[in-house]
């Protein structure tokens, strides 16, 4: 009897034969997933990518709790026509700081990797209150209610160390600034406003009154969001290692 | 299956049995045996051929050399070698020598026709005509230009945009007063707007003659030095010809006076870096065959 006659053995017993084939099973995973985290050329060290600022970080869970990436994924394929429509594929190293990713492959409304800078603020409040207004043809729902949504910094140190926790190289000067920073970046010309301290923590932040309305709601936060979304990375001094 | 199965005697049987009931143990059928020898080499080959195994600093590159990043810009080399010719001579062109007709003319206007679709439809309007009127999203099909409406000027505008914030030093700018902020009282914006309202050719009819006189003063005294004294405005600082029929804010008189007192101010972002220079010039090329261009 060789030795391929011995599965008679694992046949006969359940439970021999469950804890084998997770051994396979694990097998298989640590030849396939480990290396992911060792190898130099997973993720590439890319210039300009910085964590989230407070309030992008903010307009980002709005964005999750809304459900939008059921529609828009944020994940530009290598292929030419995504290319000339979207812009850069994109790279791992852009979603390093996402928690959770906003891959996807189904796409009810277009790729938002680089909506970033694409169109203006105004653009955007018509959008999201009422998408039809500007695209006739769109099928997205409203948000107008984002606008009535008003929203305090109160919790945003919290946010920011609940996304430490999980990987995010929060420093804790950026800790210590995260109710500073939020407000900075909503109200550029308030009286505790310091906007140089902001971008030197978060360089090409944008800050300004994003839905151009008193006060800081939602829509600002998810506006200041998008507008930055892809506008880290400098495209024209990049050069892709081709074998990534 | 109708034909009886032929039973072969010399078969042994595998020992198992379950109440009479025995299994055959035949071999596997020759053809599944091979297909699946087939597969074992095609796996050896693929993993050698193709990036597959993890080393200790990266994964093979595989024989072949292929990669996703490199065939996305071979694809992406391909339809720029079709091209190539038109699109450097494009990138650098005297637009304003564009020869109507021409293989380079039809060319921007063909590539700045999609251009245009992708990135400048969602504020636009897909048919240019600034979705619907009153919009604040500016008509690029009438005459009526902000900045300027010769081929040199829109491709500036696309450019630079208008008020960008992307880090764009040579933007187009200015900023019209909100003059509700404390500027003019209530009374005043009235006005003024009955006066503006009396430039206009759609809005003639509805203008109070009293309060218009009124606004006259208000006019020369605030709004004047940009929208000019006869109130047909200045493209050099971007301020739109009040005595047109075009009312990109709307022309009713609350839209009117809402306009006065916040003091649009349009953003277009710079396309610059996001669109190459020869999709910038096709664009223009585009926009100014719509029909307003000068």
């Amino acid at each position: 009897m060789g030795i391929l006659d011995k599965h008679v053995v694992l046949e006969k017993n359940a439970t021999l034969l469950l804890v084998s084939s997770l051994l396979v099973v694990t097998v298989g995973g640590i030849v396939e997933i480990a290396p992911l985290f060792y190898l130099e050329n997973t993720i590439e060290d890319v210039e300009g990518m910085r964590p989230y600022s407070p309030l992008e970080l903010e307009g980002r869970n709005i964005y999750v709790r809304e459900g939008c990436y059921t529609c828009h994924s944020q994940m530009i394929r290598p292929m030419r026509d995504e290319v000339e429509r979207y812009g850069h594929y994109s790279l791992a190293a852009e979603s390093q700081y996402d928690h959770p990713f906003q891959w996807g492959s189904k796409r009810t409304g277009p790729d938002l990797a680089r909506v970033g800078g694409r169109y203006s603020d105004d653009w955007h409040v018509d959008h999201l209150s009422d998408p039809q207004s500007v695209v006739p043809e769109s099928v997205m729902p409203k948000y107008a209610f984002l606008a009535e949504r008003m929203i305090s910094p109160k919790y945003v140190r919290d946010l920011l160390e609940a996304n430490k926790i999980v990987g995010v190289p929060y420093t804790d000067e950026q800790l210590e600034a995260a109710e500073a920073d939020w407000l900075t970046q909503a109200d550029p010309e308030g009286d505790n406003s310091d906007v140089d301290a902001l971008m030197a923590r978060y360089p090409k932040a944008q800050a300004r009154n994003f839905d151009g309305k008193p006060g800081v709601s939602e829509m600002d936060a998810l506006i200041a969001y998008m507008q930055m979304l892809g506008t880290l990375v400098d495209f024209s001094t990049f050069t892709p290692d081709a074998s990534r | 299956m109708s034909k009886k199965p032929v039973e072969k005697k010399e078969v042994e049987t595998t020992g198992h049995e379950w109440d009479g009931i025995e299994e055959f143990n035949n071999p596997l059928p020759r053809w599944w045996v091979w297909v699946f020898y087939v597969t074992i080499v095609w796996g050896i080959w693929y993993s050698i051929a193709y990036p597959a195994w993890p080393m200790i600093k990266g994964a093979t590159a595989g024989y072949l050399g292929w990669s996703t990043r490199g065939e996305v810009a071979q694809e992406i080399q391909r339809f720029k070698d079709m091209n190539g010719a038109l699109e450097t001579e494009l990138a650098s062109a005297d637009l304003t020598a564009l020869e109507r007709g021409s293989d380079l003319h039809n060319y921007a206007i063909q590539s700045g026709r999609a251009t245009f679709a992708t990135f400048c439809s969602q504020c636009h309007g897909a048919g240019a005509n600034g979705i619907t009127e009153g919009s604040g999203y500016p008509n690029l099909l009438d005459n009526d230009w902000l900045w300027g409406g010769s081929i040199e000027d829109i491709q500036t505008t696309v450019t630079h945009g208008i008020r960008s914030s992307d880090f764009e030093d040579d933007t187009r700018f200015s900023e019209m007063p909100a003059f509700g902020d404390d500027y003019l009282s209530d009374e005043e914006i009235g006005q003024v707007v009955n006066y503006v309202m009396s430039l206009s050719p759609v809005t003639k009819a509805d203008a109070d003659a009293g309060m218009a006189d009124a606004g006259a003063v208000v006019f020369a005294d605030n709004c004047s030095s940009c929208h000019a004294e006869d109130g047909t405005g200045d493209r050099s600082q971007g301020a739109p010809n009040l005595a047109d029929a075009i009312w990109l804010y709307g022309s009713t008189k609350d839209e009117i006076i809402q306009t006065v007192s916040v003091g649009p101010k349009g953003v277009m972002p710079a396309w610059k870096g996001k669109l190459t220079d020869s999709q910038i010039n096709a664009v223009a090329a585009y926009v100014h065959g719509l029909g307003g261009g000068e």
